[in-house]
């Protein structure tokens, strides 16, 4: 007993001054979410920050993301039908899923909750932080953030650090916050 | 000790990736999923498995899609070295990983992306993962990147279109605007490969590729390399409309003689050269600009001019003598390469008087060239000794010492064949040539080689004047050799014993003791060959030693299959197989005579299974053709049609026991017609009755179709021979020659054909019977008959030769076929199997008379009475 909790300190105390000292340490973060949930659009409004034509994905995108003083490796994985089967092929040292939701999309939101809830149940993804962003906020009729979590299924989730944005990548908006808050998260001792 | 390590070192050549496994490589992949990347690290185990995979290494599917997404990992390193790496990796793993679209994306940014080094490579690695669905995504793409400004990325979409074009011919052609803006392009290699995508897309229209040609040849392209594809692409159209120098073609190339870069000049002499429709005057200015590069400072030049020089001196030795000055001076060259093929050169144009020099300038370097050279100078040996046989002795020494020289297979196999060629051709060199033989096999590594000596030996050592002396040699290959030659020499050693009376105590004790062989195969062979021997009766000597089975072996394959799913009570009848057609000889002088290759020359397969056995396969599918037993022959084809007239009609007449089936090749060559209901009617000779017509049920414009007719023969078994006259019956529906919709209604019309002859040739099957004397006493004197003819159309024995092996269609053995030079009387011996499965052998004496032409005595002897007449009387 007394041994794990200095360990638990002492590695505590050595991770925070790490990241203080290296603060350029990449963490990864997969952007997950069905087609056409606007996945890509967010990948290159958070490195650009702009808008940009995107077309489906076959396969995926990476790209650094920076954000404050910290340095992201974003993987946005397609969200097609026959491409979703691949995601698990790039789950490991995840420290972040951005899981998208089409918030208009009320037909699917069954099928999105499905690929959520098996995809939190993988080993390698146990102690990765969840941000849900109900995209597409701009559009009028699109479901509010408690609809959205409660199709989810987000109370229902333990032992994991999540929280849920509204945003909409076409306008900028809500994208901000939600990074403040996965990049505090993230600093934060496991 | 140290000399232990100079030996490890110089054995690993200094090559770091010696020595690679497999597995541990794979294993050292997984890194590619750790992060942070280290790029170094993985990129030099990214070469390590580029390097297994192109050193042949099987890589198995699940492995390999394991490494594929862990080498996709890397596209996070924004190292270009390493991302390049990975272009390669996905192009070497696209076609044994499963599931390779996943970099379909990431690849698509970076061929749109602002890093020209990624944009080339990652154009290559997306085209060779993209199957036939994913190319429409990609299109748009594509067509981009073909008339992009920066020529690397141009030129990779279109090679990569290229390669595209064999998933998807449709989506390329749809390419071709874009294309055409390439080829304006300034860029040598973007031209070039412009041309090529063009070329390829068009190749099929013949006359879009006419146009290519005539336009491009005007306009002058920038790009040499484009210029050397315009002149094959020139050529080959030549070469397809069997035009001579008349085409237009023809001006274009022979004026890229004078272009500027040597290049397009070399180009366009070998493309002359090439040709086959040429005169000495179409040759002259080509051979004259070889000539003049034989002279050049370039090595490169050189070789080039005299390469080619050596190639066209096969076909047209008088216009490369005129290069003879100029290859004299290239004997010595410091290249030897060049050397080698001047002296061949020159031994192929040059004198009687001039060979034993230059075979003497050529052993003093033979020890420094490499074997592909060496097979080079055999070649030339065996076309000296076709054109001076007197010279066999120098050329048989050379032959015997380079024999003994170090070399790998494919040289020691020239030799070997140039050897036996020699002995074939030439009677007096036989001796001396066996005698070289039997020594190469005391210490041949080449089982193959091996075993094809021992069957020479058996086939010619016998009839020697001293076959005693080759026993020893071949009885020295069952003690020291493997079990495959080891039963060849069992065969040989039988061969002897079946042939010459003295041996044969001898021989039956040698193969006594290879009862004992530890071999099956060997055991077996002797057991056989010792108790058939043993019965001293000549004519099982010549069926089971001498002569052998006559079948093909495909053909005994399939109807051993078919008896076995089909048991009776009756025996199998080895006569209902179909005999091997080709003989040994006739494939050789196929395979061994290559004329100059061209740059797009076809490559011909060997025929797995014989004509006759494709045949029987065809017409066994007709339902209506398929109990007539097993097919005997099938002829050559005949044309009943003028090449250019508006149907054409090919004939081929199928022999079966008791039927002939007539096939008719139907060719509609009118692009407003449909024919329906497609027959030939025949109509001719006594005692033959039409059974039953097949009809062709559609003929639509350009598509070969067949019909065929069922003609029963005669019941008297002497009438083989007859005329039919052959009309094309069908029923013509006009159709639109721009939508091919054809009309409703019909009308009937008819097409007279030329006539169809059978002759007694169509009856018989040529077989090789190895030793004719021997067969000629197995079938014996009963049923034979003899006669005496003039022959007083022939002038020249060469010519009633030819006349009675094309009329009986029967196999001349012993190489009676060819008449020794100034000799006034031959004979002619010839063996073949009458339909029904009969034995016939003919021996025909010819004499030269001063008035009369050619007088023959005919002799024929068969295992059937009737045969015997029909081939009697046949020449009458």
């Amino acid at each position: 007993m007394f041994i794990s909790v200095t360990c638990s300190l002492f590695s505590g105390g050595f991770l925070s001054y790490f990241s203080g000292f290296f603060g350029n340490k990449e963490r990864r973060i997969l952007i997950l979410g069905l087609d056409g949930a606007g996945k890509t659009t967010i990948l290159y409004r958070l490195q650009v920050g702009e808008v940009v034509t995107t077309i489906p994905t076959i396969g995926f995108n990476v790209e650094t993301v920076a954000y404050k003083n910290l340095k992201f490796q974003v993987w946005d994985l397609g969200g097609q039908t026959s491409i979703r089967p691949y995601w698990r092929c790039y789950y490991s040292n995840t420290d972040a899923i951005i899981y998208v939701v089409d918030s208009m999309d009320r037909d699917r939101i069954g099928i999105s909750k499905q690929e959520l809830v098996s995809m939190l149940e993988e080993d390698e993804l146990k102690k990765a932080i969840l941000v849900v962003f109900a995209n597409k906020q701009d559009i009028e009729g699109a479901m509010t953030v408690s609809e959205v979590t409660s199709a989810l299924g987000l109370t229902a989730l333990k032992n994991r650090k999540y929280q849920i944005f509204k945003t909409s990548a076409i306008k900028g908006e809500g994208l901000d916050e939600a990074m403040e808050w996965l990049s505090n998260t993230v600093l934060q001792p496991k | 000790m140290m000399l232990k390590r100079d030996k490890k070192e110089e054995e690993d050549g200094g090559n770091p990736f010696n020595n690679l496994e497999k597995s541990s490589v794979l294993q050292e992949a997984r890194i590619f999923n750790e992060t942070p990347i280290n790029p170094r690290r993985c990129g030099h185990i990214l070469t390590k498995i580029l390097y297994l995979i192109n050193q042949g290494e099987t890589i198995g599917a699940t492995e390999a899609t394991e490494a594929f997404f862990a080498m996709t990992k890397l596209f996070q390193s924004k190292d270009t070295t390493l991302r390049r790496l990975v272009y390669l990796g996905i192009k070497e793993m696209s076609k044994i990983a499963n599931d390779v679209i996943i970099v379909t994306s990431s690849l698509m940014k970076d061929m749109t992306g602002k890093e020209d080094q990624f944009r080339g490579p990652s154009i290559r690695a997306l085209c060779s993962i993209t199957d036939h669905m994913m190319l429409q995504s990609i299109e748009r793409y594509m067509k981009q990147a073909i008339v992009d400004k920066v020529s690397a990325v141009s030129s990779a979409a279109l090679v990569s279109s290229l390669h595209l074009s064999h998933v998807s011919q449709e989506v390329t052609k749809r390419w071709v605007n874009e294309a055409q803006e390439a080829v304006n392009s300034d860029n040598m290699m973007v031209q070039y490969h412009a041309l090529g995508l063009l070329y390829h897309i068009r190749k099929k229209d013949k006359l879009a590729v006419n146009k290519l040609v005539s336009k491009f040849s005007k306009h002058s392209l920038r790009s040499p390399y484009a210029y050397c594809l315009l002149i094959r692409i020139a050529s080959k159209l030549i070469e397809e409309e069997d035009a001579g120098s008349e085409s237009p073609m023809f001006d274009f190339i022979e004026n890229c003689l004078r272009h500027k870069n040597e290049m397009v000049i070399y180009e366009a002499a070998h493309a002359i050269v090439n040709m086959k429709n040429t005169t000495a005057k179409d040759l002259a200015p080509a051979v004259s600009v070889l000539q003049l590069f034989c002279g050049s400072p370039k090595p490169t030049l050189r070789f080039a001019a005299v390469r080619t020089l050596n190639k066209v001196a096969m076909k047209h030795p008088a216009a490369v003598t005129a290069c003879n000055l100029d290859l004299e001076s290239l004997i010595t060259d410091v290249n030897r390469s060049i050397a080698t093929l001047a002296i061949t050169t020159l031994l192929k144009t040059g004198n009687e008087s001039s060979v034993d020099r230059l075979m003497k300038q050529i052993s003093s370097f033979m020890s420094e060239i490499s074997d592909e050279f060496k097979i080079v100078v055999v070649h030339a040996i065996r076309s000296l000794c076709a054109k001076f046989p007197r010279k066999h002795n120098v050329l048989m020494t050379f032959l015997s010492s380079m024999l003994r020289d170090e070399g790998g297979f494919d040289y020691k196999r020239a030799i070997v064949d140039c050897i036996i060629t020699v002995i074939e051709e030439n009677p007096e060199a036989k001796e001396a040539g066996l005698a070289h033989l039997c020594e190469f096999i005391e210490d041949c590594e080449h089982t193959v080689l091996a075993t094809r000596i021992l069957h020479l030996l058996g086939r010619e050592g016998p009839r020697t004047p001293s076959p005693s002396k080759y026993i020893r040699f071949i009885y020295n290959r069952v003690i020291l050799e493997n079990a495959a030659v080891r039963a060849a020499a069992v065969s040989a050693i039988a061969k002897f014993g079946a042939h010459c009376d003295e041996l044969l105590p001898s021989c039956v004790v040698l193969l006594e003791r290879c009862q004992l062989d530890t071999d099956d195969e060997v055991r077996d062979r002797a057991t056989f060959y010792v108790s058939i021997l043993k019965q001293q009766q000549k004519s099982l000597n010549s069926a089971y030693i001498l002569n052998g089975l006559q079948v093909s072996v495909v053909g005994l394959e399939r109807a051993v299959h078919n008896y076995t799913l089909e048991p009776s009570e009756t025996p199998f009848d080895l006569k209902s197989v179909p005999l091997a057609t080709q003989t040994m000889t006739e494939q050789k002088t196929v395979t061994s005579r290559d004329t100059g290759d061209m740059g797009m020359t076809k490559t011909v397969d060997k025929p797995v299974a014989s004509r006759v056995d494709v045949y029987a396969e065809q017409l066994s599918a007709v339902p209506e053709l398929a109990n007539l037993g097993p097919l005997f022959r099938s002829s050559q084809p005949v044309e009943l049609t003028e090449s250019e007239t508006e149907y054409v009609v090919q004939c081929i007449k199928h022999t079966f026991s008791h039927y002939l089936v007539f096939q008719f090749d139907c060719t509609n060559t009118l692009n407003d017609q449909l024919l329906e209901n497609v027959s030939v009617h025949m109509d001719g000779s006594d005692g033959f009755e039409v059974m039953k017509y097949i009809n062709c049920s559609n003929l639509p414009y350009d598509k070969p179709g067949t019909t065929y007719t069922l003609v029963r023969l005669p019941e008297e078994p002497t009438s083989v021979t007859g005329t039919f006259t052959c009309t094309l019956k069908f029923i013509v529906k006009d159709c639109d020659p721009n939508t091919g919709e054809p009309d409703d209604e019909g009308y009937e019309d008819e097409y007279v054909l030329e006539d169809v002859e059978v002759n007694v040739a169509d009856h018989v099957q040529k077989v090789i019977k190895a030793n004719f004397g021997a067969s000629w006493e197995e079938v014996g004197p009963e049923n034979e008959l003899e006669d005496t003819y003039a022959l007083s159309s022939m002038s020249t024995l060469e010519e009633a030769v030819k006349n009675i092996i094309q009329y009986l269609g029967m196999q001349p053995c012993e190489r009676s076929d060819k008449v020794p030079e100034g000799k006034s009387s031959h004979t002619l011996y010839l063996a073949g199997v009458f339909r029904g499965g009969h034995d016939a052998l003919v021996r025909a004496k010819l004499a030269l008379t001063d008035d009369s032409g050619v007088t023959m005595q005919l002799t024929v002897r068969s295992t059937d009475p009737n045969v015997s007449e029909v081939l009697a009387t046949a020449i009458a």
